[in-house]
């Protein structure tokens, strides 16, 4: 029984907060997200919880990262070279995106909210 | 002249013990070092960190006082009653620029600026706004090597760069070095690790994390006695993982919030009623008789 309860409790710390790429509908809505040093455009996006997504990051003027820590999400965006990122978010909150890839002074400040609702 | 250090609050934590933290990092008197050398005895010595610099930075309602921040810092440092055997900046030396030869010359002047030390061992590690725009290649035409060891006294340094890639890891040719270097020391060894960025997951909601932090944690987790000095979050902080425990030091330029405190990691404004608030370097003292080291966090004043 012991055994039992702790399989259970691991799966339910492990249970991913997004589901990935695969289990998605082949076209979800598109959201794009500019990618410029040192912003993001919009600087918030809002997703339905349950609802599947597709954010498109476009780099405007060089390589950068687009990078959810809490959701584990991120991806590069290069100039001509899209990022794309399929999920369907299944936790609500507030999460901070976030360029990765350092990228000049003002780097600290590139960062966005992704509001799950 | 003037020092330039908070020589009351020295004293008073010189008072109570001398001890801001002491880290029990439990060093043993005696101490056998490389696999199969003899055991050597340990002696106490103390070393200064400074880190977070910024050389460059200019902006008034952060910090009016930026280009004599530094030259306060050594001054201090020059009338320090003993000497440190030795000094580590662990990063950002110079703020970030995408002009080459600006960051270059800010190098140079940042050079110039630590040659007025009078302890002349002094090493550097980048941080990214040095190294993280070209790979590294100013910072090692003016500093030399971004990753090295050396040994000192019986304890190991190993200063590891994890910022001249720009995605903010060490990589798998600098890991396979560190764990060439960490084959050859017993378990039972002193290390201690300089780094720009937090190995451990402090906070990546604000970055403050290394991409293969944790592949550095696993190659030194067998080691009783590690202690991780680090900068990068310009403000002191303490955490373990496992035996190894980690510091992060103050800037000398500008605080940043505690983890998570605000909604954006924006630089803690210039207070005019508390001047140079938060900014400051440490004195690590090993102390083999009492198997500990102690942190004496110096301000600027």
């Amino acid at each position: 029984m012991l055994k039992l309860i702790i399989i259970f409790v691991m799966l339910g710390i492990m249970y991913p907060q997004v589901m990935q790429a695969e289990e998605l509908p082949a076209d979800p809505p598109v959201i794009t997200i500019k990618a410029g040093r040192f912003y993001f455009s919009p600087q918030q996006i809002k997703l339905k919880r349950g609802m599947p997504v597709a954010l498109e990051i476009e780099a405007t003027d060089r390589l950068h990262g687009f990078s959810v820590p809490e959701l584990g999400l991120r991806v590069d965006a290069d100039v001509g070279r899209k990022g794309r990122l399929t999920f369907t978010p299944e936790k609500s909150g507030r999460f901070i995106f976030m360029c990765d890839v350092f990228c000049g002074s003002g780097h600290e400040e590139m960062a966005g909210e992704m509001v799950v609702e | 002249m003037k020092s330039g250090i908070d020589r009351r609050e020295f004293l008073r934590l010189a008072g109570i013990g001398g001890a801001v933290f002491a880290s029990g990092l439990g060093f043993d008197a005696v101490a056998a070092e490389r696999r199969g050398g003899a055991a050597r005895k340990l002696s106490d010595f103390y070393f200064v960190q400074l880190s977070d610099t910024h050389w460059g930075f200019n902006n008034p309602t952060i910090n009016p006082d930026a280009a004599h921040v530094l030259p306060k810092a050594i001054d201090a440092i020059n009338h320090l009653s003993r000497q440190p055997d030795f000094i580590m900046f662990t990063g950002d030396l110079t703020h970030s620029t995408d002009d080459a030869e600006l960051r270059r010359r800010r190098m140079h002047e940042f050079k110039q600026q630590v040659e007025a030390l009078s302890v002349k061992d002094i090493k550097f590690i980048p941080g990214e706004h040095d190294a993280s725009l070209d790979n590294g290649a100013a910072f090692q035409e003016i500093f030399g090597a971004t990753y090295y060891y050396f040994r000192h006294k019986g304890v190991h340094f190993f200063a590891l760069d994890n910022v001249s890639d720009p995605t903010a890891q060490l990589g798998q040719t600098q890991l396979d070095w560190l764990a060439g270097e960490l084959a050859e020391l017993h378990r039972s060894a002193n290390i201690v690790v300089f780094a720009h960025r937090p190995l451990f997951d402090l906070y990546p909601q604000w970055d403050w994390y290394t991409k293969d932090g944790k592949a550095v944690l696993d190659l030194l987790s067998p080691f009783q006695h590690v202690a991780v000095f680090y900068g990068h979050i310009h403000q002191q902080h303490y955490f373990e993982t496992g035996y190894i425990k980690h510091f992060a030091a103050n800037s000398l330029i500008f605080p940043l919030p505690v983890p998570g405190s605000a909604p954006k990691k924006v630089p803690i404004p210039w207070n005019a009623a508390k001047p140079y608030a938060g900014l400051g370097f440490r004195n690590v003292h090993s102390r083999q008789a009492r198997h500990a080291y102690e942190l004496l966090e110096n301000t600027i004043v």
